[in-house]
């Protein structure tokens, strides 16, 4: 391809998956209402378009009609800054995850993924780790007593389940052998059970730690403290309104959607999934399909925990990830290298 | 050895975007020792790292790009601002953190003479050599050099670390005094 091939392509994988994350914020909100209302015995929003569809079009627009008050005592430059800096990782993420197979466009090869590096998965660490800035940022420079205590809770807790997430992923690379997620996604391809893929769900361990690690990172419940409303008011954002508060509600529930998308490509095996024999041009839609099946079902997953655990208190938090989450990581670390050591060499007797 | 000339310099693309990383790298580097605000001042160390996690991108380091955002900015700098703001920093407060002179110029000496052993080790090393075009280093690559060729030094840097890290402890570490432990007062 050309240089400008090159770009323009770049430029629609972005646009698309820009709109795609808006779009699927609306529906994730509205699903995750409607979920917890059910569990509640309740009905959760109805009014808004059919089954109360529209209900965060409605919310959304009143916030972005709101006046955004700025308290007198804010450093205003970071204040700024920090929604910003919770938005913007969120929608990188996003960028090197494979919603569906690569499809032919006359003799070009489009990746259903923004891009591919050779070091995904070290890029997804690295730009989660960013996350904390935008609660560090905020909850200092609202000048508030509140926002502070939140994110002081929010890097510790972050920093915390960061190790162990990153520690998860280790056993994965090893087991696959390679850091690019597209490679990832191949190594899981293939038949079991007529129609299953081998997927790298056999590595047990490292999917739960990394999916509560995950639920951890995003600051939801049961690891809500950042924004612990009967102790803190909101947390760290709890200085800001109207549109710059609607943005660290997109970039929390694109990190939901994010942790959900990552989880299914790096253990469900990503895209793959029975085609039932479709002819060749219905068959990449089937990709696609499973893909958004299999991160709503983790969506769904978020949002019942959510609504039916209690949250921890930061000792037991701080417990539970340095004691319990990683020495357990460690040794999975080390059962799984044995393991995978005697795949691919043999016993060292033998 | 090629020389290089003026027309040279400006004629190659990567140059331009080398200047519009490395100026503001430069100026967040000055920032972090004269800004007077500690949160600023880690600010601008973020914005310094990211700018040399930035040229590793240019020079196509993807790995060790990527390893110094989730390294440097992801965890250490975090843990600065988390040690910041649990012990003191107030809004709008600027603290005098500025040194005497006598402090300020045996610094001066020490990152002077830390620059050019640096800067002589690498021409020593490279010289002109130059990088190998769109060529993404592969991660096995980097393994590979690090676990095979480079494993004594690699082992040896860790080594060091953990002394730097039980030396930071000791420094960092005031003994109570005995009127201290007297009173039960006893604190790291």
């Amino acid at each position: 391809m050309t240089g400008w091939e090159t770009l323009l392509t770049a430029a629609i994988k972005v646009a698309v998956a820009f709109a795609l994350l808006l779009s699927l914020t609306i529906v994730l909100v509205w699903f995750e209402r409607k979920i917890v209302a059910d569990m509640q015995n309740r009905l959760g929003p109805t009014r808004a378009g059919p089954y109360g569809m529209l209900q965060t079009v409605a919310d959304g627009v009143k916030l972005l009609f709101k006046e955004s008050v700025t308290p007198r005592r804010v450093e205003f430059a970071l204040y700024i800054a920090a929604p910003i800096a919770a938005l913007v990782p969120a929608l990188l993420i996003f960028l090197v995850i494979p919603i569906g197979r690569p499809f032919t466009l006359g003799d070009r090869v489009i990746d259903l993924a923004g891009t591919d590096l050779n070091v995904a998965v070290l890029y997804v660490l690295a730009l989660s780790s960013l996350a904390v800035y935008a609660v560090v940022l905020a909850g200092w420079s609202s000048g508030s007593k509140y926002p502070l205590l939140g994110a002081v809770r929010a890097s510790a807790q972050m920093i915390s389940y960061e190790a162990a997430m990153g520690l998860a992923l280790v056993p994965v690379i090893l087991f696959t052998g390679t850091t690019s997620i597209r490679a990832i996604v191949d190594a899981q391809a293939g038949e079991f059970l007529s129609f299953l893929g081998i997927w790298n769900i056999v590595l047990v361990p490292s999917f739960l730690i990394f999916f509560i690690a995950g639920v951890a990172e995003t600051n939801r419940a049961p690891f809500d403290l950042v924004e612990a409303e009967s102790e803190i008011v909101g947390g760290y954002h709890t200085e800001y309104s109207g549109f710059r508060f609607a943005l660290f509600f997109l970039a929390e529930y694109i990190n939901i959607f994010n942790i959900s998308a990552l989880t299914t490509t790096l253990f469900l095996g990503g895209w793959h999934g029975p085609t039932f024999g479709a002819p060749e041009w219905l068959a990449w839609v089937f990709p696609i399909v499973w893909f958004f099946v299999k991160t709503v079902a983790l969506v769904f997953v978020f949002v019942w925990i959510r609504a039916s655990l209690p949250r921890m208190r930061y000792d037991q938090l701080m417990q539970f990830g340095w004691k319990r989450l990683i020495p357990l990581t460690l040794v999975w670390i080390i059962l799984s290298t044995v393991a995978i050591g005697f795949r691919r060499f043999g016993a060292p007797w033998g | 050895m090629v020389a290089v000339t003026a027309g040279d310099w400006f004629s190659t693309p990567e140059n331009y975007v080398f200047l519009a990383i490395a100026l503001p790298l430069v100026f967040a580097g000055w920032r972090v020792v004269t800004s007077s605000n500690v949160v600023h001042a880690v600010l601008y160390l973020v914005g310094a790292l990211g700018g040399s996690a930035a040229l590793f991108l240019l020079l196509g380091a993807e790995f060790v790009a990527w390893a110094v955002v989730l390294v440097y900015i992801g965890a250490v700098v975090v843990l600065f601002l988390f040690g910041i703001m649990i012990t003191r920093a107030p809004i709008g407060v600027e603290v005098e953190l500025s040194h005497p002179l006598r402090v300020r110029i045996s610094a001066a000496l020490v990152s002077g003479a830390l620059f050019v052993l640096i800067a002589i080790a690498a021409l020593t090393a490279f010289g002109s050599e130059s990088i190998p075009e769109a060529e993404v280093t592969r991660t096995a690559d980097i393994g590979q050099s690090i676990f095979e060729r480079f494993v004594i030094p690699f082992e040896v840097v860790s080594v060091v670390l953990l002394a730097a890290l039980v030396g930071g402890i000791v420094i960092a570490r005031r003994d109570p005094s005995p009127e201290e432990i007297a009173a039960g007062k006893e604190t790291l």
